[in-house]
């Protein structure tokens, strides 16, 4: 895997295997918090930088665990970096954003159990991806899902508006359009290969 | 929690159809969508997941009183993540193709919400017993679920059934199907179909109630 550039890495995590739309990761938070515009957008954020601690803790917790030989330890051991890192995100952002802390409530600590995050930490050292690409990957994947989460929310403010039938309001909505909007994505296949 | 009043039956039959994890409660919906493209793929995730929810809330309601409210979180989640290290590995010594075409969608059970919520909102609350049956019941709707969706995208995308053969030579696939745009569309169908079904159930329901208040 050292023969691919970096800007390559970033646009297949950004745009060919969207993080949400191509590996269904993260979809939690991407219909709980895309009711909003705004809320969807520091949502992004949040994750975005989640992703990129992680995925530089996740790079050196694998070098440990192949210098002591016990990778049966992974899964645990990249879980609780995760779960402390968003510990202090939370923190950092009641300090420094108390309303943005408010918008985003229970999806802040839920951030743990993102898929996406743990997902990127695996995929990363499953693909043996060295520290710069490591770091390319989780700006990729952390564009894309910021990417996805706010054209789901300025959607879903339109939709608002519209005329939908009373069934298929709510969820069964938010899934049709995540399709279509999933089905559009496809169309970045063969982009930078 | 109205632990007393619930029947053993109904504890375990919430979890199939009134409480069904992924079409009503929306949870534990990324691996639910990501490995449906298969029906032998949904089966084997159903199963893993439901293993290591029974094993998680053994864990959890055992443990229950020793456990600190403060780093509670933190304990379940370390219980999980053994439990799916474990699955992990037995996984991949059945079979290597198996574990092959779910990737790492067998590690990112430890961040299924569902596990998580079960043992926050159940198993710590319950006793061990209340607890399986519980996690059997959410096991196998997530299972139900899982089977839903995989045998349509199957069927339809790849025209077979657990790899057998269902149609002629010329049946044009839909390819779409196996996409993840599929799995989208199939799940809006089915929560859809399950809307309906409780729509038509709290009508009847409305209409007994009348129909024995006015007689």
């Amino acid at each position: 895997m050292t023969d691919v550039s970096h800007w390559s890495v970033f646009i297949n995590a950004a745009l060919i295997n969207n993080f949400v739309l191509a590996y269904f990761l993260g979809l939690c938070p991407f219909f709980g918090v895309s009711a909003k515009l705004e809320t969807a957008a520091r949502m992004g954020g949040a994750v975005s930088f989640v992703m990129l601690v992680a995925s530089v803790c996740a790079y050196v917790i694998n070098l440990l665990l192949d210098a002591v030989n016990a990778p049966y330890l992974r899964i645990i051991s990249y879980i609780l970096v995760i779960s402390s890192t968003v510990q202090l995100v939370e923190m950092l952002m009641r300090k420094l954003s108390p309303a943005t802390f408010r918008a985003l409530g229970i999806f802040l600590p839920l951030i743990t159990t993102n898929c996406a995050i743990l997902g990127l930490a695996l995929f990363q050292t499953n693909r043996g991806y060295e520290f710069t690409q490591a770091v390319a990957y989780a700006l990729g994947a952390g564009a894309g899902f910021a990417l996805a989460l706010v054209l789901m929310a300025g959607v879903r403010e339109k939709l608002d508006l519209a005329n939908v039938p009373e069934l298929v309001k709510g969820t069964a909505a938010a899934y049709i359009v995540a399709g279509i909007l999933s089905m559009s994505f496809m169309g970045f296949a063969g982009l930078g290969r | 929690m109205l632990g007393k009043e619930i029947s053993s039956t109904d504890e375990f039959l919430k979890g199939l159809w009134r409480d069904n994890p992924v079409f009503i409660m929306a949870l534990g919906l990324c691996p639910a969508l990501a490995v449906s493209n298969t029906a032998m793929n949904s089966l084997t995730m159903g199963l893993a997941t439901t293993f290591v929810l029974l094993a998680s809330a053994t864990c959890v309601s055992a443990l229950r009183n020793f456990i600190p409210r403060e780093a509670r979180i933190v304990c379940y989640i370390c219980i999980i993540a053994t439990f799916v290290t474990a699955v992990d590995y037995i996984i991949m010594a059945i079979s290597l193709e198996l574990h092959r075409s779910l990737g790492a969608f067998i590690a990112l059970i430890v961040v299924n919400c569902l596990i998580l919520g079960r043992a926050e909102a159940f198993a710590s609350k319950n006793t061990i017993g209340r607890s399986l049956l519980d996690g059997l019941g959410m096991g196998a709707g997530f299972t139900g679920a899982l089977l839903c969706i995989g045998v349509i995208r199957e069927i339809l995308g790849s025209g077979t059934l657990f790899g057998v053969s269902l149609f002629a030579e010329n049946f044009q696939t839909w390819t779409i199907m196996v996409l993840p745009s599929g799995g989208f569309f199939v799940t809006a169908i089915w929560i859809l179909i399950v809307n309906r079904l409780r729509e038509k159930q709290a009508e009847a329901e409305a209409q007994a109630q009348t129909q024995g208040a006015s007689s």
